[in-house]
């Protein structure tokens, strides 16, 4: 099978689905001939056309509204937001139009939009280019929100964000782009070439949406994450050698209940980890669920290992970034219980 | 030195409540005198047209100019006939939310030849991304007026299922969009949805409709770039009706430049339009909707007219204008105008005017009792409660399947 990193996997679901849907089109900052900044769309425009390949002006906002339009019309567009960070000047077309848009029409207007947009922290980005910002869309009915966390899933769950008939938020974590990272900043970069994640078929495959995954399965403790923290997660617990159980969420919203509840009915134990701030971050809804649905089987109070309530620092990333130490010591806080 | 000159400036009308009406400084060019350039004439050789004004209609109802667009009888008698009933359907729509039968509405009285006349120059296949003001479009349409008032009391037949607030039609089969709400947002969804049209082959056109106020928005900029940026085959057009809520037209910068002029700079022609001046409208209308089927790109128009109305039944003009502004208005009413022009070709007369206007009273309280018989907003004959929580997605997610069961639906 081939290897490919994150973000060949990407560019390779995005060429799939250009070649199998006429209707498929992609635009955003830098996205056309360059290939996107981070390489994403590299090729697509040669292979497939400017008028289906292009470049769009910096106007997120802009971006999102023509998706808007052109999926209502009948396309199926892939919108870039360069920066999960920059995605705010479109939030307004997300919160107000996107979203509703199929329920406001009552079914008569429907637009199948794919946002995907590079997110997260870990490459030393400051404040304006390592945001989480996710919670602010799990909490809009009518958008999905996905993070994949390997190329595999990467590709996967892309293609079915792409065919899926609901406007799609597809959040990158872009510090996985060229590799798994298990928190420690100190050890070389790894590739992708070692990581099962990064053995991804060439051609058409389809990741449900909504359906999380175990990537470990485990008996003291269910771990909730996403994204890069899924790898920081499974090396904590390589580690400290307790037997957790480690979720990988995949979608956000609409979440996978059942995989969920029945891991915390069965361990007894939470742990949730983001990289977002604290309050009302997406483990708040996270802990909230799973007391509702888990209390009579929960052993121990859920704990939730988060970036702090503090604007992503630039100098002190590593201080920010959630360590395999802070998991590693919420699960014996949970397991002394 | 003089403090004075350093200021805050802030914009104020020329007249408050209790002054006599002025409107000076509306560059009101006699009808007839504005030349119509070349549809594929470049953005900035519509420059004066920008500031000027284009006018078919004179005083005398007769149609002048280069501009006329040499419409038959039957053509404007159509149009004159969607005007009215129009008007007559705001005027008993108005007088139902009095009664209660729903919670909210909005006349478009005083600027009806925007959406009618509009309307009628393009083709029904063309797509339209309106405003809340725009209902003639839906009588341009054919829209069934039960329709119309089913949906704004939110009643068993309403086509939203209670989701919207009155006077924010959908109507797919007459493909006009989903009115939002939220201003301007509509604006670069045209664009979006123009560009997918010219990705397509077809040739669609799309137009849409803002008001000036939110001409301020960051959405106009954007769209404006957009049309000009993708050559979209997109009728971008702002009602310049003088009053947002409360708000004169100053506010938005229409004490600055024309509204119109604005297109210039984005690479879009501009054209400023009597917006009371049915064949006026109907003839840039045209000239932009050609411009776009020959792959000219977009248009920018801004239509001078007065919101003849409140706002909505949650506003009272007489706090913030004179009573008298809209009998003073200088562009005089679209539907005296076209009225006066068909009487004065022989082809029109104060007694079919009359007997139209009953005829169309009739039509419209005919059609708002029969859209009554399916409920008001007061009889709370709605659509079920359980559809709420459907078209979230196309498919419900468990999150919504467990809230529909909790909520007892």
């Amino acid at each position: 099978m081939p290897q490919m990193n994150m973000i060949q996997a990407l560019n390779s679901a995005q060429d799939v689905m250009l070649e199998r849907d006429s209707n498929v089109v992609i635009f955003g900052e830098d996205v056309g001939y360059f290939g996107g900044v981070f390489r994403s769309t590299d090729g697509l425009q040669a292979k497939h056309g400017l008028q289906r390949v292009f470049d769009a002006p910096i106007t997120e906002g802009g971006i999102v509204a023509m998706a808007v339009g052109m999926g209502a019309n009948g396309l199926r567009p892939i919108a870039e937001i360069q920066f999960a960070d920059y995605i705010f000047p479109g939030f307004d077309q997300i919160i107000s139009e996107l979203s509703r848009l199929r329920y406001r029409s009552a079914g008569q207007y429907f637009a199948p939009v794919t946002i995907r947009s590079p997110w997260g922290g870990g490459i030393h980005g400051g404040q304006t280019h390592s945001q989480s910002p996710e919670a602010f869309f799990t909490h809009i009915p009518g958008v999905k929100v996905v993070v994949p966390s390997t190329p595999y899933d990467a590709k996967g769950l892309l293609i079915s964000a792409v065919e899926d008939d609901d406007p799609v938020i597809f959040f990158e974590p872009k510090r996985l782009y060229n590799g798994p990272f298990d928190g420690d900043h100190e050890k070389p970069a790894q590739g992708w070439g070692n990581h099962p994640g990064g053995d991804v078929p060439e051609g058409h495959y389809a990741i449900p949406l909504s359906k999380a995954q175990i990537v470990r399965p485990g008996t003291q403790a269910t771990i909730l994450a996403y994204g890069t923290m899924v790898h920081v997660a499974q090396a904590a617990v390589a580690a400290n050698g307790i037997d957790a159980e480690i979720i990988d969420l995949r979608t956000l919203s609409p979440i996978d209940f059942d995989t969920i509840t029945q891991s915390v009915e069965k361990t007894g134990r939470c742990v949730i980890v983001h990289e977002a701030p604290k309050t009302s971050g997406f483990g708040a809804e996270l802990s909230a669920m799973v007391q509702e649905e888990c209390f009579w089987h929960l052993q121990a109070p859920i704990q939730r290992v988060t970036g702090w309530d503090t604007h992503y620092p630039h100098a002190h990333e590593w201080a920010y970034f959630p360590s395999q130490a802070r998991i590693t010591a919420a699960l014996e806080k949970t397991l002394k219980v | 030195m003089d403090l004075t000159e350093n200021k805050l400036y802030v914009p104020v009308p020329q007249t408050r409540p209790g002054d006599t009406p002025v409107f000076d400084g509306m560059n009101l060019e006699p009808a007839g005198r504005a030349p119509r350039p070349d549809v594929m004439a470049e953005a900035r050789e519509t420059t004066d047209l920008s500031f000027g004004l284009i006018r078919v209609l004179d005083d005398d109802g007769n149609a002048v100019g280069q501009w006329d667009p040499k419409l038959s009888p039957e053509q404007m008698r159509e149009g004159l006939r969607h005007m009215m009933q129009t008007r007559a359907y705001d005027a008993r729509m108005l007088r139902m939310h009095r009664q209660g039968k729903m919670s909210f509405y909005m006349t478009s009285t005083g600027e009806e030849a925007v959406a009618v006349a509009q309307g009628m120059a393009l083709r029904p296949s063309d797509m339209l991304f309106p405003s809340y003001r725009q209902q003639g479009l839906l009588m341009v349409r054919g829209r069934d007026m039960v329709d119309m008032a089913a949906h704004c009391m939110s009643n068993e037949r309403d086509n939203l299922k209670g989701r919207q607030l009155p006077v924010h039609y959908t109507w797919r089969e007459g493909n006009f969009f989903s009115i939002s709400g939220n201003l301007c947002t509509q604006f670069p969804q045209a664009v979006g949805w123009a560009m997918a049209s010219a990705y397509k082959g077809e040739d669609t056109v799309t137009a849409s409709w803002i008001g000036e106020g939110s001409s301020a928005e960051g959405d106009f900029h954007i769209a404006l770039t957009l049309a000009g940026v993708y050559r979209a085959p997109v009728i971008l057009n702002l009602v310049n009706n003088q009053w947002a809520i409360s708000s004169f037209s100053g506010i938005a910068g229409g004490n600055q430049t024309t509204f119109a002029s604005k297109g210039i700079g984005y690479g879009l022609p501009g054209l400023r339009v009597d917006g009371n001046d049915f064949l006026a409208l109907y003839a840039a209308t045209q000239w932009a909707a050609e411009r776009a089927r020959r792959g000219g790109g977009a248009t920018f128009i801004e239509a001078v007219t007065y919101r003849g109305g409140a706002h909505s039944t949650s506003d009272d003009p007489s706090r913030y204008r004179p009573k008298e502004d809209w009998e003073a208005w200088p562009l005089g009413d679209p539907i005296e105008r076209l009225k006066n022009h068909l009487i004065k070709l022989d082809e029109w007369s104060d007694d079919r005017h009359t007997q139209m206007e009953a005829e169309l009273k009739e039509l419209v309280v005919s059609s708002l009792r029969e859209a009554e018989s399916y409920g008001t907003l007061s009889d709370h004959r709605s659509s079920h409660p359980s559809t709420m929580f459907d078209d979230i997605f196309k498919d419900m997610p468990q999150n919504l399947i467990r809230q529909k069961q909790e909520a007892g639906l």
